[in-house]
């Protein structure tokens, strides 16, 4: 009895591990694959070339920052309708709505976030960029603004639903504590609640934003591909194209080993990194403010 | 440990055998013979309907057609994975070289003819251009519907995906004149969409947009809107039609092809065959295409 108990728990504890290990194994993977077919491309193209502003790869024009720009310039549009939108939501949700309100509307948010890109992107180019265009009076309505919206909407639910699960989370005694002090509703939303669920919101902003920069096919069909430097305010009323477009665009042409095989690759690599990049400072952030928010709660 | 390693295996085969099963598509146990056919989205429903009614009468065959691009079925033929690749350009010297690389011989067959269409939206009062204006409104330089004879509104360009073959021919016959060595390309704030469909859609829209796209892509409601070119200012404005493709009146028409890897035989030859016979040319004016003499 106690043997097979013994055995099974090895067993049970192994399969845990292997998973465990392999996402990390699978990342590394994933990376060194990037940067072999990647970096190749940093000795076929000058460097300057790749900093240069067109994008024509049939003619071996490699430029690779109108893309960078573009990526960049619409994801910042959609954390700009995510964030106050997806965190008023999670608030409303689990601060503000009655119970049973909370039970119809949860789900419906998660509901929305199951909708796939592609039918979004249909609504984006049927619905949304014909209204930009006669509403803001634009040469043509597909557009990083329409992007950026179609996108924010389509992070909402993420940002929404884990946001509202870290609100939910923090003890009772907490809001009881902040309204028996003579705080007001709003105090306690503002100044207790949301810094003690801090890491939670902020890992859902990440997720959020992961999921926009990461986002293709909605981008692909609304954004107007073209490969125009995005440095302007303005910008964001002008067609760009966005690194996950082009790879997507692209990819099915080029022949496997050639150069712009390679440069795809390095797009691909230079997506990672900013994805990268974003979850660690998110990490940092969420470090230092558990500590603040632990001084300051305990 | 071991025992869990045979596990996770175990899994892994389950998971990737369930997928091998219902991502390929498997041929229907009574044909015998399975053709790969892939490329030009130009050529696409022609190369469907063709599929179709060969199919019909060849039960033992079975013919699978897909678009993506001449660029991406050219990518194909060339890393082996289909038996027919279309394409609304020729293959470039290099391609042709890559895929002799591979130990592939790309075998070249002229299956129908397509007039490239230029679209304005039907609200457009511009009827008629140069090719010279066509090149300089994609080139950048005529950035307003004024510059050429129409309302004071901005010029919005619409184009295909650099994989298309659409693209290309378009560069070089239209935007370049035909001069090979005339370095002009499309304004960076060109828009390329992936798929004709977008490009009509966006046309149909929009007031501000041009458009090209093969003749059999353009739909009733934008018959009317179709731009009659001119090879210069004193020549005759003519509308894409199969009446004026074979007359060489319309500037802008070209070949479509199919490219199989090396001399076919067998059932690719018979089907190729097939393609170039009176039977499946009369399919091509029916759709829109011009076929071959």
């Amino acid at each position: 009895m106690n043997k097979t108990l013994n055995r099974r728990e090895t067993i049970i504890s192994a399969i845990i591990k292997t998973c465990g290990y392999s996402a990390v194994l699978f990342v590394i993977l994933i990376f060194f694959f990037l940067l072999r077919e990647g970096l190749p491309a940093l000795f076929e193209v000058k460097l300057g070339a790749l900093l240069a502003t067109r994008w024509y790869p049939i003619e071996n024009h490699f430029g690779i920052l109108p893309l960078i720009t573009g990526s960049l310039i619409v994801t910042m549009g959609a954390m700009l309708v995510a964030i106050p939108f997806g965190i008023g939501t999670a608030v409303f949700l689990s601060e503000i709505a009655p119970r049973w309100m909370r039970e119809i509307l949860k789900p419906l948010v998660e509901l929305l976030g199951g909708l796939p890109s592609v039918v979004l992107g249909f609504l984006g180019i049927l619905v949304l960029s014909p209204f930009l265009r006669v509403f803001l009076d634009l040469p043509t309505g597909l557009t990083a603004l329409a992007g950026a919206l179609l996108l924010g909407g389509i992070s909402i639910p993420t940002t929404v639903s884990i946001a509202e699960d870290a609100l939910d989370s923090v003890p009772q005694g907490y809001r009881e504590g902040a309204l028996a002090l003579g705080a007001t509703r709003w105090q306690t939303i503002w100044r207790v609640t949301l810094p003690a669920a801090c890491s939670g919101v902020l890992t859902a902003l990440m997720l959020g934003i992961g999921r926009t920069i990461g986002e293709t096919m909605a981008v692909m069909m609304v954004t107007g591909n073209a490969p125009v430097l995005a440095i302007k305010l303005a910008s964001i009323f002008h067609p760009v194209r966005t690194m996950t477009a082009t790879i997507a665009a692209e990819m099915g042409e080029v022949a496997k080993g050639s150069t712009h095989y390679h440069v795809l690759f390095l797009i691909g690599l230079v997506l990672f990194i900013i994805s990268l990049g974003v979850n660690i400072i998110a990490s940092s952030v969420i470090f230092k403010s558990k500590k603040r928010a632990e001084r300051v709660l305990s | 440990m071991k025992l869990s390693h045979l596990l996770l295996l175990a899994t892994l085969m389950v998971v990737t055998s369930c997928g091998r099963g219902s991502g390929q598509p498997t041929s229907p146990a009574s044909a015998s013979a399975y053709i790969q056919n892939k490329g030009s989205d130009t050529l696409v429903n022609l190369a469907l309907a063709w599929a179709e009614r060969y199919q019909a009468e060849h039960p033992e065959v079975s013919i699978s057609v897909t678009g993506g691009g001449s660029g991406t079925g050219i990518a194909a033929l060339i890393n082996g994975t289909v038996d027919i690749a279309n394409a609304s350009r020729a293959m470039t010297a290099d391609e042709i070289k890559q895929a002799k690389a591979n130990g592939i011989t790309p075998v070249e067959f002229v299956v129908s003819r397509d007039a490239i269409a230029v679209v304005v939206n039907p609200g457009n009062p511009v009827r008629r251009l140069t090719l010279q204006q066509i090149s300089d409104i994609y080139s950048g330089k005529i950035n307003n519907w004024s510059g050429v004879g129409g309302e004071n509104r901005p010029i919005v360009r619409l184009s295909r995906e650099t994989n298309s073959g659409t693209h290309v021919y378009f560069l070089q016959t239209v935007i370049r004149l035909g001069d090979k060595k005339n370095p002009t390309l499309f304004s960076t704030d060109t828009m390329l969409l992936a798929s004709s469909e977008g490009i009509i859609n966006e046309v149909r829209l929009n007031p501000n947009a041009i458009g090209y796209d093969g003749l059999g892509y353009i739909p009733k409601d934008l018959a009317g809107s179709v731009i009659a070119v001119a090879r210069d200012a004193s020549g005759p404005y003519v509308i894409p039609s199969i009446a004026t493709v074979n007359d060489n009146s319309y500037p802008v028409s070209r070949d479509l092809y199919m490219y199989t890897a090396g001399t076919s035989a067998g059932v690719i030859k018979e089907y190729i065959n097939w393609i170039l016979s009176p039977e499946a040319q009369g399919i091509v004016a029916d759709l829109g295409f011009v076929p071959i003499k």
